[in-house]
């Protein structure tokens, strides 16, 4: 308890505490929010070629500037992911190389180039200090408020551009051909919404790492996808989930000396997503398991109740009795008609008129006629 | 407008994929006020014609026009509802929502609806019929359901001529006779529309235009005059069951 109190106010008073934190708190926030398109897109795995694509360009830019200024090293990663991604789409739009094979062709030939020129440059005298090999696992200690300004700024205007173009962005993930028929340039949208998620994507590299980034991507939007059916509360909450496991992620590398931040981050965002399958009403695992149940039951429940309707039709009086091997013949499959009856009899709707003998009640004859004139209609 | 124009012109189209042609030089002329049905066997390219007329397909070659007028300048003339099943009905919207998208053109980059197009938008619900489901997730719908929001969509676009991929496809009798009226009350109102179809059996009931396809175009024409047996065959390739079950739809056209 006192450890997490020496947290907390480590969180609040702690340069590096406070710097980590919040940059991982940016990173998933953005991740989180534009997140939400490469899943709705069903475009989940370009997320991973794009920052694997972005290794490169990371490099290449040191190599070129020689410095490690955020926003250059970031421009670079930038136009490497996004050439990856247009290589990806050219490929599939060209030949006939299907899309995952794409996919892990650029993933791999990029990443491996970049995994090349990383070792390449340990051989350049003072390039040894720069430390771009944090950049493939990722090491939140090493924020800078340089790197967290950067960040913020990149990452906060893609964020307005997504608000300003929000309905056309919509249109584009849900149904592009009728946006076109609109005279909107599809194709724009397209290629500003990709620059957009590879932004995403290289605001986190630093801290998450090209390997485990695209977690950052997919993961706050599948959880966010759980709880809600509106775009708009799906984004927000999204974002929410990404910064809230940033935070996590960084508090509990906190606790212990040698526990990295990335990998605990993309943790954090894993049990949420896990508890949001399993938890989440309507779309959870647990609530369809419920409903399942409740639904065979009342369907057991209505079937016996027809069942005595329809032999009770047959009669002059409505609660004239039937044995109960009658009704069980009646209904396949299932057994217990037994313990549907009880229930039945709980509710007031049949009742037990002598040893196996059972019959509606006036309540249970009403119900039955509604239930069998809604079967009538429906079917 | 004057009365011989055509509300859609269609000139020597064809749309290739690798080489391979799969709309061979077609010319359409459609006039102004009609329904009218593409058919045509699968693979014929119904679909194909009606996206290369809007755009969405580049073609080879040809020229459209609406209302004597190149198509880009007359976009915001044509309304469209694609195939039910070309978009993901999971997507995390509702109904108004989605309707609210025909809306789109007409307001243009990044303006935002505002109530006076919500009370657009619940006419148009009102008119197919489901009101009552604007707030719903769409993931909730069922296939008829699906289709009125997509008709809906397309009524708040105001056009003068519509496109409707396969709107039969798939959907209840009640829906399917719910269109049917929707498409003629359209039509009352001079405008025109274009429906790719598949069920040859309600040809002459829901029709008066028709285009027979089959990569090249085969006939177009009044349903009295082109929904022939002749042409039919030659659409299909004599393959056609249904001339044999419904000969009697034939008459008017083996007449001719």
């Amino acid at each position: 308890m006192e450890g997490v109190m020496i947290i907390l106010s480590d969180l609040l008073f702690d340069y590096t505490m406070r710097t980590v934190a919040l940059g991982s708190a940016i990173l998933g926030l953005v991740s989180g929010a534009l997140g939400t398109y490469a899943v709705l897109r069903k475009q989940s795995l370009l997320g991973d070629a794009m920052a694997h694509a972005a290794l490169p360009g990371v490099v290449l830019a040191f190599i070129i500037f020689r410095s490690r200024a955020p926003f250059v090293l970031m421009m670079g990663a930038i136009i490497s992911g996004w050439l990856g991604t247009l290589l990806i789409i050219n490929i599939i739009k060209l030949t006939r190389v299907k899309e995952d094979s794409a996919l892990g062709l650029i993933l791999s030939v990029f990443f491996g180039f970049g995994l090349m020129l990383l070792t390449y440059i340990q051989r350049i005298p003072d390039a040894r200090q720069a430390g771009l090999d944090r950049f493939l696992f990722g090491q939140a200690a090493a924020l800078l408020q340089s790197d967290i300004l950067t960040m913020a700024y990149v990452g906060g205007a893609a964020l307005i551009i997504m608000v300003v173009f929000w309905k056309e962005f919509k249109l584009l993930s849900f149904d592009r051909e009728f946006g076109a028929s609109l005279g909107f340039s599809m194709q724009g949208l397209d290629i500003l919404l990709t620059t957009l998620i590879v932004i995403a994507i290289v605001i986190g590299l630093q801290t998450v790492g090209v390997v485990l980034m695209s977690a950052m991507v997919v993961a706050p939007a599948t959880a966010a996808r759980q709880w809600t059916n509106r775009m708009h509360i799906m984004v927000i909450l999204s974002a929410i989930f990404g910064a809230l496991a940033g935070i996590i992620g960084t508090v509990i590398s906190g606790l212990g000396p040698r526990i990295p931040t990335g990998p605990t981050i993309v943790l954090s965002i894993s049990i949420i997503v896990l508890i949001s399958l399993l938890l989440a009403p309507n779309r959870g695992l647990t609530w369809r398991w419920i409903k399942n149940i409740r639904n065979k039951n009342k369907i057991e429940l209505e079937t016996v109740l027809l069942d005595l309707y329809t032999l009770a039709t047959k009669h002059d009086k409505p609660t004239h009795g039937h044995s109960i091997n009658v009704l069980d013949t009646m209904h396949t499959g299932t057994h217990g008609t037994l313990n549907t009856l009880k229930e039945l009899q709980k509710q007031d709707l049949v009742e037990h008129q002598e040893k196996d003998i059972w019959s509606l009640t006036q309540g249970g004859w009403q119900k039955a006629q509604d239930l069998a004139k809604e079967r009538g209609k429906t079917s | 407008m004057a009365e011989n124009d055509y509300a859609l012109e269609v000139n020597d189209l064809t749309v290739a994929y690798e080489h391979e042609p799969v709309l061979w030089d077609i010319d359409l002329d459609v006039p102004s006020g009609v329904i009218m049905a593409i058919v045509g066997p699968n693979g014929a390219g119904k679909t194909t014609l009606i996206k290369a007329i809007l755009g969405l397909i580049e073609p080879a070659a040809g020229q459209v026009l609406i209302f004597d007028q190149p198509y880009n300048e007359q976009r915001h003339l044509v309304g469209y509802v694609p195939q039910r099943r070309s978009v993901d009905w999971d997507f995390p919207t509702t109904v108004e929502d989605v309707v609210m998208m025909g809306l789109y053109g007409q307001l243009g980059w990044i303006k935002r609806p505002t109530r006076h197009h919500r009370a657009i938008t619940h006419e148009a619900l009102e008119k197919v019929g489901i009101v009552n489901l604007a707030d719903r997730q769409i993931s909730q719908l069922s296939g008829g359901q699906q289709q009125r929001v997509f008709l809906a969509r397309a009524l708040v676009q105001d056009a003068q001529v519509y496109f409707m991929d396969e709107p039969f496809q798939g959907v209840d009798a009640t829906t399917e006779r719910a269109i049917v009226t929707l498409l003629q009350e359209l039509r009352q109102q001079g405008k025109t529309i274009i429906v790719v179809h598949h069920d040859l059996q309600t040809v002459t009931e829901y029709f008066d235009w028709v285009t027979l396809l089959n990569v090249r175009k085969i006939a177009s024409g009044p349903v009295e005059w082109t929904f022939t047996a002749e042409n039919l065959r030659e659409t299909y390739g004599g393959r056609v069951s249904f001339l044999k079950s419904q000969p009697e739809m034939m008459q008017p056209g083996q007449e001719q």
